[in-house]
C-alpha cells in the first residue's frame, strides 16, 4: 500500500503546517473574530459533509442501507448526551444486527 | 482533568485505529498516522475518504483533512500569546495543538495554570490517543469483513459526533444541512472524495449569502458564540 504512505505523510504535513503556522504569524491576527468564526463554520460544513458520505455514499450512488438506521440511533443517543464511544459503538452494533438478522444490505 | 479528557479521548482513538484498519490502511500506517498527524478529526477524513474512495480519493484525502486542520491554527494563534516559547519548544507545542489541550488551556482562571493545562492534556492525550490507536488497529485487524461488525456505521456516527457538539445555533444548523445536501447531490457528477471538499466551501459562502438578504435578521437574533 505504498499509495497511501503518501496521503499519509503529505497528509500530516499539511495539517501540521496550520498548527505550526499558527506560531508563527503576529499575534493580532489571533484578535481578528471573522477569521476565527470563519473557520468555524467550515469546519462544521465538512464535518456535515463527512457524515453524509459515509452514511449514504456507495461509490458515486446514493444508498439506503442499515447505516441509515444506525445514524438515527446515534442522533437520538447525542441528542441524549452519550458519550462519543457509546453512540459510535451502538451505530456500529444496530448495523451489524440488521444485517445479520433482517438481511437488510 | 487531563487525564481524563485523555482517556475519553482514548477511547475514539480506539474507534479510529478499527475504522482505519477497516477502510484498508495497514495497523502501521494507522499508527504512523496517529503519531504524526494527531489530529482526530483530520484523521478520520483521511481514512474515511480513502476508504470510500480507495488510492483514487488519495487528493482529496489529503485536501480533506488539510481543510480539517485549520481549526489547529487558530488555536496555535490563541497559544502561542498564553506559553511564552520559542525553538524546539514551539515545533513541540504546535504538535500538541489540537481541540482538547487548547479547550482546557482556554478554561483556566490564570496563566500559570492556563500553560500548565496546555501541557499535561496535550501528552496526556497524545499518549493515550497513538496506544488506544494501536489497541483499536490490532481489534480491527482481526475483525474481517468491517460491514459484518457495522464499522462503515461507525464511520458516520463518528463525523456526526464530531459535528454535534458545534450544531449550537440556527446557522450552524443550516451549513451543516447545506453541506450535506449538496454533497450527496453532487455525489453521482464528481469523482469519489471530490463533493466534501465542494460541497463544504459552498455551503459557508452560501450563509454569508443569505446574510445578505432580508433572512439577515432573523439570522442575527440566533447569532452565533
Amino acid at each position: 500500500m505504498p499509495d497511501y504512505w503518501i496521503a499519509i505523510l503529505v497528509g500530516s504535513i499539511a495539517v501540521y503546517s496550520w498548527k505550526i503556522l499558527g506560531y508563527v504569524l503576529p499575534k493580532r491576527v489571533a484578535n481578528n473574530r471573522e477569521v476565527v468564526i470563519f473557520a468555524g463554520k467550515l469546519t462544521i460544513a465538512l464535518l456535515a459533509a463527512l457524515t453524509a458520505v459515509e452514511a449514504f455514499v456507495t461509490g458515486q450512488g446514493i444508498v439506503l442501507d442499515s447505516r441509515v438506521a444506525a445514524l438515527g440511533v446515534a442522533a437520538i443517543l447525542y441528542w441524549r448526551k452519550a458519550p462519543f464511544i457509546v453512540a459510535v459503538a451502538a451505530a456500529a452494533a444496530v448495523a451489524a444486527l440488521l444485517r445479520h438478522f433482517v438481511g437488510w444490505a | 482533568m487531563s487525564l481524563g479528557v485523555g482517556l475519553a479521548v482514548g477511547l475514539y482513538g480506539t474507534s479510529f485505529g478499527a475504522l482505519s484498519v477497516a477502510a484498508g490502511l495497514s495497523v502501521w500506517q494507522t499508527q504512523v498516522l496517529s503519531l504524526l498527524m494527531f489530529s482526530g478529526g483530520s484523521q478520520f477524513a483521511i481514512v474515511g475518504v480513502l476508504g470510500a474512495s480507495g488510492p483514487a480519493g488519495i487528493i482529496p484525502a489529503i485536501i480533506s483533512a488539510w481543510l480539517l486542520g485549520i481549526r489547529n491554527g487558530f488555536y496555535a494563534l490563541r497559544l502561542n500569546s498564553v506559553l511564552s516559547i520559542s525553538g524546539v519548544v514551539k515545533l513541540m507545542a504546535a504538535q500538541l495543538t489540537i481541540d482538547e489541550s487548547n479547550a482546557v488551556s482556554a478554561s483556566q482562571e490564570d496563566e500559570t495554570d492556563s500553560k500548565l493545562g496546555f501541557w499535561l492534556t496535550g501528552a496526556a492525550v497524545f499518549v493515550f490517543w497513538n496506544s488506544f490507536t494501536l489497541l483499536g488497529a490490532l481489534l480491527g485487524s482481526v475483525l474481517g469483513r468491517p460491514e459484518t461488525w457495522g464499522l462503515d456505521a461507525a464511520a458516520a456516527a463518528a463525523f456526526l459526533g464530531l459535528v454535534w457538539p458545534r450544531l449550537k445555533n440556527l446557522q450552524s444548523n443550516l451549513i451543516a444541512l447545506m453541506a450535506a445536501a449538496l454533497t450527496l447531490v453532487l455525489v453521482p457528477a464528481l469523482p469519489s472524495g471530490i463533493p466534501v471538499i465542494v460541497a463544504a466551501p459552498i455551503a459557508v459562502a452560501a450563509m454569508y449569502g443569505l446574510k445578505r438578504t432580508p433572512l439577515r435578521r432573523f439570522l442575527e437574533v440566533h447569532h452565533d458564540a
